[in-house]
């Protein structure tokens, strides 16, 4: 059961080929005999799961079930549930139990999926690697000593390790594109304001969002259409019509116009994975679509521009963990000084105190206009690049990262080095774009992703060309070694 | 040397919205600590901020009332700085864009001048909640009560026009004035509903550089004010002519102890980091939505008192004091058609009903004698049934519950005896009773004979008890006195 895509759960669960509660059993039961190795779960919620699913069985029986009825789940932990311990990969939530469910644990709710637990992630989304959570590193389900990407690293090894048919994830600079490709699996990161941020604890607000990832374009589709909402507890919320994105994906990419961006094939970018990228531009070329030499002048920017707005957004969003209404709190603090500067040392790990510190430094008096300011002026920058851009081509492609999945350690002592782990992928979230991955070939026996991005509420149109270049592949069929049987 | 004085304001106005600025938890006044603050008020992870559109309207109508440019397009900030009763660590407000530009108000000043104030600019903000330092508390604790959190304030920025005491007292007042007139503050300055900030320096008379200035925060009564500022120019001229210099700082005035001292120093002061709210969009007000506020914008103080001496004949200190004050306005509106006697239901709403309320601290809105009570008193003092001296009895009886004037004169037979045969006999019954005294008036010199008259008037209300009609027995008395000279 654990290979079957979501597309086809809902039709084995609909046709009763198998029931909710034994396909929840089934997950769980890899959760307990796998998750230890890869430890890409913090919590499991086996006894709710399993009431979950006996209901959702219950409305399956009836008729009348919503379209994601009884379909397991997993929830990255930076998403609020109701009841359930939200850690944000932190020590600071550690014993964090929020009253309230975030809008997409509520929509997932609302469609009947069955939760099976809460996935393992970079401490507050901050890290490309998800070696910065407080509860360890996640392993590559592809190669057991490489890093599976980050933030979401949990969400996409446990897609990819088949722990669950598909997770939830954020994306702030790539956090769900990158670990997608890390893995071997399919993620999409929607554009800003497609999916509410209610709930979804805060790294950069204006760069968070929301997205599925699963094996398949078409799983990811289905998961979109119960994800994204107009949420008026989010202000920045988009008010648009959700289309139905399964019912546009058979469409074919004749006369698609493909831009390929030569600042995605610069320097640093390995060579194994330029071939697999140039192969799967070419099997759309073959597809019928068109491929368009174009460029972003501004990418190079993007990082830096990047690495001021996140962390200043992060150093205000993040003041609110001071140990006096929830969260950790350290002992016996002497004074109200004590009380902040203890909790905050002690309650975040190294990386979010860096973001902080840099987010802090960058916002002071004096260095407002040099960091914060001139950071927003390359974001329009790279915002006209990308509109330019899509004045003559449809989708814009590259690779999603530059190299595959990198050993545990190796960049660890080397901000700048992770920090450039996300150059492909950073210059969708300034823009606010939709960006997604998508298998399209293995280096050194590890995956490798291509990048698709649209224009702004175009992810029908990406998720239509991804499930068309899957028809024709079968990369995202691929799975690391022990996790089929 | 001669000073002059500079004085600008800062104050905090509690926009009287039922909800928060940000959230829907209710404002409501004296509720147990931390039972009117939500998820979003105690800065919950991931909890995000809508934005109240009354508050956003009251704003504007406050612009309107000052005939100051409106913020078509104005946007939050937050400032940032930690305190335990600022729950997410930052405080959401306007800064460059603020959502009232510049305007104007006028001044009444004792001697009869006005004066135009200047308004820099007036922003939206969130207040913050409220520590309960050791004693307010529990001994040896501080607690933190976040009902107030996220209250809507406005600020409002004068320029630095005013130059003594009386005139910062006639601005505050004038905005008190102003702000309650247009229903967007309830004025409860005891609980805290305006605060005020006093910016105070010296200059040598003539000068035209401005002195250092101190800023003297969170004043909530025009009394204490008043003080603060008296005091805080004596404590800068007496330094500087000691040959000390003022030191720019924040102070605080304990309006109890009559005690000012320094908060902090400009070198202490925060660096607030300023940064527009991701979390936010920018507040679009349209012409049309102006427009509306304008054409309902309740009548403004200036404009009610000129009407007050027009449509009811007050005189302008009496249309003054009654008109400044919207809930006083509205109670003498009342009181005034009720009875049909515009001029006692001012002089009562002034003198009688104004004293009384101070003694026992109510406000107007609180009065346990109704305005239509007011009225009907006003109608039998206007009708002679009553003398003022039984109103002020009546009034009493009133204060106190008994029931409306008509009620209170049939219970406790206080009816006015105005019927001329019946007075005529209690008149001549008096006189005949009294020889000794009638033979004493006869042989007083006439000059000094009105003098003697009281004696019989004593003698009359007595036997009346106090309810024969005084203008009526003193024409009658001196009637038949005069037939016996």
């Amino acid at each position: 059961m654990h290979n079957l895509t979501i597309a086809e759960l809902i039709k084995g669960l609909q046709s009763k080929e198998f029931s909710s509660v034994e396909l929840t059993q089934h997950f769980l039961d890899r959760i307990a005999t796998m998750n230890p190795g890869y430890n890409a779960l913090i919590t499991v919620t086996a006894d709710q799961a399993l009431r979950d699913a006996a209901e959702a069985d219950r409305r399956l029986a009836a008729g009348n079930a919503p379209a994601l009825c009884g379909v397991p789940m997993l929830h990255k932990d930076i998403f609020c549930t109701s009841g359930v311990r939200t850690s944000c990969g932190s020590k600071m939530l550690d014993n964090f139990i929020p009253p309230y469910n975030a809008t997409v644990v509520e929509n997932f709710e609302q469609a009947g999926a069955v939760v099976l637990g809460k996935t393992n992630m970079d401490e507050f989304a901050m890290g490309s690697s998800n070696e910065t959570s407080f509860y360890g590193p996640v392993q590559n389900p592809w190669d057991t000593d490489c890093v599976p990407g980050g933030s979401s690293g949990g969400s996409a090894a446990a897609v990819a390790a088949r722990l669950a048919p598909g997770a939830t994830a954020t994306d702030t600079g790539g956090s769900i594109r990158q670990p997608a490709a890390l893995c071997g699996i399919t993620g999409l990161k929607p554009t800003y304001g497609r999916v509410s941020r209610w709930g979804m604890i805060a790294f950069a607000s204006s760069l968070d969002q929301g997205g599925p990832m699963a094996r398949t374009a078409e799983d990811c589709a289905i998961m979109l259409s119960c994800m994204a909402s107009f949420d008026e507890k989010d202000s920045t919320s988009i008010d648009q019509e959700v289309p139905d994105y399964s019912a546009t994906l058979s469409k074919d990419v004749q006369g698609l116009r493909v831009g390929v961006p030569a600042e995605y094939f610069s320097e640093g970018l390995n060579p194994g994975t330029e071939k697999a990228v140039r192969a799967a531009l070419a099997e759309l070329e073959a597809q019928g679509a068109e491929i368009i030499d174009i460029s972003l002048p501004n990418t190079g920017l993007s990082v830096p521009a990047y690495y001021v707005i996140a962390p200043a957004e992060a150093s205000a969003n993040l003041s609110r963990f001071d140990g006096v209404k929830y969260g950790y709190r350290c002992e016996d603090p002497k004074d109200l000084q004590d009380l902040y500067t203890r909790t905050r040392a002690e309650g975040f790990g190294e990386e979010v105190q860096r973001r902080i510190l840099i987010g802090t430094y960058c916002l002071s008096a004096g260095y407002y206009d040099a960091y914060y300011g001139k950071a927003q002026q390359v974001r329009k920058l790279i915002q006209q690049d990308f509109e330019r851009a899509f004045a003559t081509v449809d989708v814009i492609m590259g690779p999603t990262c530059p190299t595959p999945a990198f050993k545990f350690g190796s960049k660890g002592d080397d901000p700048v080095a992770m920090y450039l782990e996300d150059i492909y992928t950073i210059a969708t979230n300034l823009a606010g774009l939709p960006g997604m991955s998508v298998p399209c070939g293995m280096v050194d026996n590890k995956p490798v992703g291509l990048q698709i991005i649209g224009n702004y509420f175009d992810e029908a149109r990406i998720l239509n060309i991804a499930h068309q270049y899957q028809q024709a592949t079968d990369w995202h069929n691929q799975a690391p070694e022990g996790v089929t049987s | 040397m001669s000073w002059e004085t500079v004085i600008g304001l800062e104050v905090h106005v509690q926009l009287a919205t039922k909800t928060k600025i940000f959230s829907g938890a209710s404002t409501a006044f004296g509720a147990e600590p931390n039972t009117q603050a939500c998820a979003i008020d105690l800065a919950m992870p991931g909890t995000l901020p809508v934005l109240n559109k009354q508050a956003v309207h009251y704003a504007v109508m406050f612009g309107l009332a000052i005939d100051a440019e409106i913020g078509k397009e104005s946007a939050f900030e937050r400032k940032n700085y930690f305190y335990p009763d600022l729950p997410k660590g930052y405080q959401t407000t306007q800064l460059e864009k603020p959502i009232v530009g510049r305007g104007n108000v006028e001044i009444q000043l004792a001697d009869g001048r006005t004066k135009n104030v200047r308004i820099h600019h007036a922003h939206l903000e969130e207040d913050a909640g409220k520590s309960l330092h050791d004693g307010d508390f529990r001994h040896g604790v501080s607690g933190i009560d976040l009902n107030r959190a996220g209250t809507a304030l406005i600020e409002i920025v004068s320029e630095p026009d005013m130059s003594n005491a009386e005139e910062a007292i006639a601005f505050a007042k004038k905005l008190h004035s102003i702000v309650t007139s247009i229903g967007i503050c309830d004025g409860e300055m005891s609980q805290g509903s305006m605060r005020f900030d006093v910016n105070v320096s010296v200059r040598p008379t003539g000068a035209t550089e401005l002195g250092t200035r101190t800023e003297t925060k969170n004043l909530n009564s025009f009394k204490f004010m008043e003080e603060a500022i008296v005091k805080e120019v004596e404590r800068q001229v007496d330094l500087i002519e000691d040959g000390g210099t003022v030191v720019q700082e924040t102070r605080l005035y304990n309006g109890d102890t009559k005690v000012a001292r320094s908060m902090r120093s400009k070198e202490e002061a925060n660096d607030y980091r300023y940064f527009p709210c991701p979390d936010l969009l920018p507040v679009i007000v349209t012409d049309e939505t102006i427009e509306e506020l304008r054409r309902n914008l309740p009548e403004l103080p200036d404009a009610r008192q000129a009407r007050f001496v027009q449509q009811y004949g007050l005189l302008d200190y009496d249309a003054g004091v009654i008109g400044s004050d919207a809930g006083t306005s509205a109670y003498f509106e009342t009181a005034a058609e009720k009875s049909g006697n515009a001029k006692l239901a001012a002089n009562w709403t002034m003198g009688e009903l104004a004293a009384r309320l101070n003694n026992e601290d109510l406000s107007i809105a609180n009065s346990p004698v109704s305005a239509e009570q007011l009225g009907g008193l006003m109608t039998r003092i206007a009708d002679n049934s009553i003398s003022g001296k039984m109103a002020k009895e009546v009034f009493e009886g009133i204060w106190a519950g008994e029931g409306s004037a008509d009620e209170i004169i049939e219970a406790r037979g206080l009816k006015q005896v105005s019927d001329s045969g019946a007075l005529e006999q209690m008149v001549a019954d008096v006189l005949a009773a009294n020889q000794a005294m009638v033979d004493d008036y006869i042989n007083t010199d006439e000059s000094k004979r009105k003098k003697k008259l009281g004696g019989f008037m004593g003698q009359i209300m007595k036997v009346s008890k106090g309810q024969a009609n005084p203008q009526q027995v003193n024409q009658i008395l001196a009637n038949k006195l005069n037939e016996l000279l």
